[in-house]
């Protein structure tokens, strides 16, 4: 699951980076916030670098994985790997979940779960709500 | 530390008044500045501020709670191609940065 969802994100960022989708816009914010013109100009100089740390960190996260699954031990730095990664993940699909600030994640899921527990929005709902408690785990225990 | 850094930014902002909107601009330092977004966790942006900026666990905490409640927060303040380099690292940790006049 965490392997398909990651893989998912390489692929988007492998393509041309499409700035009319907001999960693109979202990995890639404008640097200048009422200047886009001018965000545009230094997206040329930033972008690939941004776009080759992504994928670099996304692939580390993959790396670590056991192929035959089990439990997985972590250095500082494939934890901080897998922070990143699980960062740019959730961020993908909080935007596909029009997920907000006041979102009840758990009221959202119920209501999926009855209104069609097989549907993708189940599915996709569990996985952000699995991916924030992997995260949360995962800075507690590097922040000590 | 902002605090400090907008101290002595106000002096010459006072000093070139004489000479006009312009001047007074070019004297305004510039910041990077952190959005509130619906997604990152208020630990990882802890997190992130004392893995990037060397912040203590308290200064960390009190910006990210800025970011969250006030919906944004300072976090580094200086000259305007230092601040890209910083919100460009954020970027790299998926938080939400732009660069501004302080």
């Amino acid at each position: 699951m965490l392997h398909s969802v990651v893989v998912e994100v390489m692929a988007l960022l492998m393509e041309d980076l499409d700035r009319a989708d907001p999960v693109v816009t979202r990995l890639f914010p404008d640097l200048y916030r009422e200047d886009p013109t001018g965000s545009e100009e230094l997206r040329r100089y930033t972008e690939d670098d941004l776009r080759a740390a992504k994928l670099d960190q996304a692939a580390a996260l993959l790396d670590s994985l056991p192929p035959e699954g089990g439990p997985v031990t972590l250095t500082a730095e494939q934890a901080e790997m897998w922070l990143r990664t699980l960062t740019d993940v959730r961020l993908a699909l909080g935007v596909r979940l029009n997920l907000r600030d006041d979102t009840d994640l758990e009221a959202e899921l119920d209501d999926a779960v009855l209104h069609d527990p097989t549907s993708p929005l189940v599915g996709n709902l569990s996985v952000y709500a699995y991916l924030t408690f992997l995260q949360e785990s995962l800075v507690l225990a590097l922040m000590g | 530390m902002a605090a400090a850094a907008l101290d002595t930014a106000v002096a010459p902002v006072e000093q070139t008044s004489a000479f006009g909107e312009d001047e007074a601009l070019a004297a305004r330092p510039w910041v990077t500045v952190v959005w509130n977004d619906p997604v990152n966790l208020m630990s990882y942006v802890t997190w992130v501020f004392q893995t990037l900026f060397g912040f203590s666990r308290d200064k960390a905490e009190r910006l990210m709670l800025d970011v969250h409640h006030k919906g944004k927060a300072i976090v580094a303040t200086g000259m305007r191609e230092r601040m890209e380099h910083d919100a460009s690292r954020l970027h790299a940790y998926g938080l939400w940065a732009t660069v501004d006049r302080g």
